[in-house]
Order: structure tokens, then sequence, then C-alpha cells
């Protein structure tokens, strides 16, 4: 390596270090007139492949309705291409992993849409009813179904109140590498937990923001000083059938 | 389930073990019995064991692996099925590889061989992931989209926006 290439590596390192680091808050530096650039945080805190994953840490997903859009449905298509599901147009098999519903107030017609996936509650009723220890809370708060030891009994199905989980009816080839799924198991968001490991955004979160919206926001809901914790403190937020008590992972402000 | 896994696990030492007692691939012509027929990887010049041990016992670390990946996010190549697979490709004339279902599949030769029954791909694949199948979310980050939409057909401003979705990657 000649001394050229060696400065430049040299100051590409130092440019990707800046970047990383520009990770407390939104950095913007003005450029030129009229672009800014945004450094946005790092998406989250990358670990060692072969460390276990961290119990003092729960990640959580907080949806502002206000800029959702009802034309849009970018994390639906987010999380089917980065999973691998498909609909096939039959509600009642269709996998359920990310949803757009709705609502209408019946008094004065306004409407809101927002996406609805796996809360990934603190305490989950679809683990509770699980016969073989398959739906399990992961120690950093995702929930998932190990599909090695799911007889596909679907208890949990019925358990969940949010409809967040559905069953694999047919023979499926070709899956995802990091998202295995198969016939005779029931599968939901794993909040795209492969990306989590490797300190990535989950794919909805991502494809969302790209796309401008920025309505979902990803993060550790233990951690005060992280951005969802802090918008948690700052603005009011709710969690859908708060009544049941099952401290969701995932909030919903402006709803 | 389990149960039935350990069996399955159980007849299949017996059965890799009167595999070790055939010579494999080699030889065919001199052997008597008949070996199983598959082809190793050609650039990979050992595996993460011996061979004689991962005859035994691959399903024994597989099984670890997968409750340290599934339970605690461990998600190391080494010992993964994922691992196995990208190295153990089998690939058709046309270069494609080829999967679970057909026999020449390094892990059907076998487990076809010795009539055990193989569940890992009811839902993993059997083959490595193309670029095609991987190519889902571009992992860039936001700000590169948002400064590319607002170039303003600014070329320094277009140069940091490549440059920053080269970061991504």
């Amino acid at each position: 390596m000649n001394n050229t290439s060696l400065k430049d590596a040299y100051i590409d390192k130092t440019r990707r270090d800046f970047l990383k680091k520009a990770g407390a808050g939104v950095t913007t530096l003005a450029l030129a007139s009229g672009v800014t650039l945004m450094a946005y945080p790092a998406p989250a805190q990358a670990r060692n492949p072969d460390e276990a994953a961290d119990p003092s840490k729960r990640w959580g997903l907080l949806i502002d309705v206000n800029k959702c859009t009802e034309d849009c449905s970018a994390c639906v298509t987010a999380c089917s291409q980065e999973n691998g599901w498909k609909l096939d147009g039959n509600p009642s098999v269709d996998a359920q992993w990310i949803r757009k519903l709705k609502i209408k107030n019946p008094h004065g017609g306004h409407e809101q849409t927002f996406p609805v996936m796996c809360q990934h509650c603190a305490k989950p009723p679809c683990v509770d009813v699980c016969p073989t220890g398959a739906s399990f809370k992961r120690t950093d708060g995702i929930v998932l179904v190990d599909k090695h030891i799911c007889i596909g009994c679907r208890y949990c199905m019925m358990a969940c109140p949010y409809k967040a989980r559905s069953f694999v009816h047919e023979p499926l080839t070709d899956q995802k590498a990091h998202a295995p799924r198969g016939k005779g198991t029931v599968e939901s968001c794993t909040l795209c937990v492969h990306r989590v490991d490797r300190g990535d955004q989950p794919a909805c979160v991502e494809k969302c923001a790209s796309d401008g919206h920025g309505a979902l926001m990803f993060g550790d809901l233990n951690d005060p000083n992280s951005d969802i914790s802090k918008r948690l403190a700052s603005y009011p937020t709710k969690q859908i059938r708060a009544d049941l008590g099952l401290d969701t992972g995932v909030r919903y402000q402006n709803l | 389930m389990f149960a039935i896994m350990k069996r399955l696990l159980s007849v299949l030492v017996v059965a890799s073990a009167f595999v070790l007692s055939t010579p494999v691939q080699a030889d065919e012509a001199q052997s008597r019995t008949p070996g199983p027929q598959y082809s190793l990887p050609k650039d990979a010049t050992s595996c993460v064991r011996d061979t004689s041990f991962m005859r035994r016992n691959h399903m024994n670390l597989l099984l670890h692996k997968r409750d340290q990946t599934m339970h605690n996010g461990i998600r190391t190549k080494k010992e993964s099925l994922q691992g196995c697979i990208n190295c153990h490709v089998t690939k058709d004339e046309a270069g494609k590889a080829i999967k679970v279902s057909d026999p020449k599949h390094f892990c059907a030769a076998c487990h076809e061989y010795a009539a055990v029954k193989l569940d890992c791909f009811e839902c993993h694949r059997s083959t490595p992931e193309t670029p095609k199948d991987t190519a889902s979310i571009p992992n860039i980050p936001a700000h590169a989209n948002l400064l590319a939409s607002n170039a303003n057909n600014s070329g320094e401003a277009k140069a940091l926006g490549t440059f920053l979705k080269g970061v991504a990657q």
C-alpha cells in the first residue's frame, strides 16, 4: 500500500468513526445553503456475536400515529421482504407479522392508521399458555417462538389479544436464512431479532425512516438516555389494551 | 418432539458409525458395499472438527448451537447450520446449488442412505442464500436518503450521499 492510499484509508476511517460517534443525538451539519447533513444516532449498540443477549435491555418500539399515513404500507412490505413471508389473499390463514389498522372515531369521523405487530409484552399471555415452552421471552424482552419445540397447538394464537400470531399451513422452501419458518409452527414478529443482534434496527423502522416518515422508533426502554425513553418521558403515549396490564414493549403516540 | 429427535439422533449415531466403516466417495468400485454418494466442498481443507467427530456428533453440535442462537442470540457462524449449509454446498451442472430434496445434497446423501429423516429443512433453507435472496432492506441510514432527496443537483451533496451509503455497507 503506498502512502496516498494509506492516507485515504485513514481519512476514510476517521470519517466512519465520526459518523459512528455522532450517536448521542441527531447531529446536524450545514454543508451548503439548503443542504444539511443529519447524522442520526447509531441504531443500537452492537454486541459481539458470541455474547448472549443483554438482560439489562428491553427492546421496544414507539409508533407515532400522526406520522403514519394511510396510503403507505412500507413497514409491512419491508417486513415481508426481510422475513420472506407473503400474503396469499386468504385472511384466515395469512401470515400476521405486521398489518396496518385503520380506526375511526364514530363521533367526529376522524380516522387514523397505524401498524400493529407483536407487542412484545413484559407479561406475555402467549408464553403463559404455551404447553411446551416454545413461546418464550428472551432476556432482552423480545417475545419469540422456538419453532424447534413448537408443536403447532396454537394456544398462543388464542391467548394473544393483539392477534399477532399466525400458523404456517403450507410447506415452504427457500426461506430466508435468518428467518426460518415452516409448516406446522406458529410465527410472529421477531422484532427482527437477527438485525437487533447485529446492532441494527428492525426492517420496518429502517424502511419507515428511509422513506422519510420516521413514524417508528426503536430503542432500549430500560435505558433512560435512549431516544425512545426520552420521548416516552416527554410525550403522552399509550399501550393498546393497557387495561390487560401486559406492559407492552410497543407504544403508541398520538393514538 | 424432543424425544423423537433424540431417538432419531441415536439412530443416526449408529448409522454414521456404519457409514464410517465404508470408504466413502473413493474406491467405490473396490468396496462390495455401496456407500452414500456425496461430494465435499472443493475449496475447504478442514471442517470445524475432525471428520470422524463430525460424522458421529454433528447433530449434537447443531442442537447445542440452535439453543444458543434461539434463546441467547449468540450468532457465531461456527457450528451453525448456516455455516454448514454455506460450506457444504453441492452444485448441479448449471452451477446452481441443489436442494435437500435432491439426493446429491450433502445432508441428503447420508440421511437417505441411512434412512434417517431430516427435520432441519422443514423450516431452514437447504442452500446458501444468493445475493438476490439477501438483498432485502438496504441497510442505508435514513440521512443518506434524506440527503439524496434534498440534493438539488448539487454535486457535493450527491457525493456525500454516495459516501454515506458506502459507509452503511
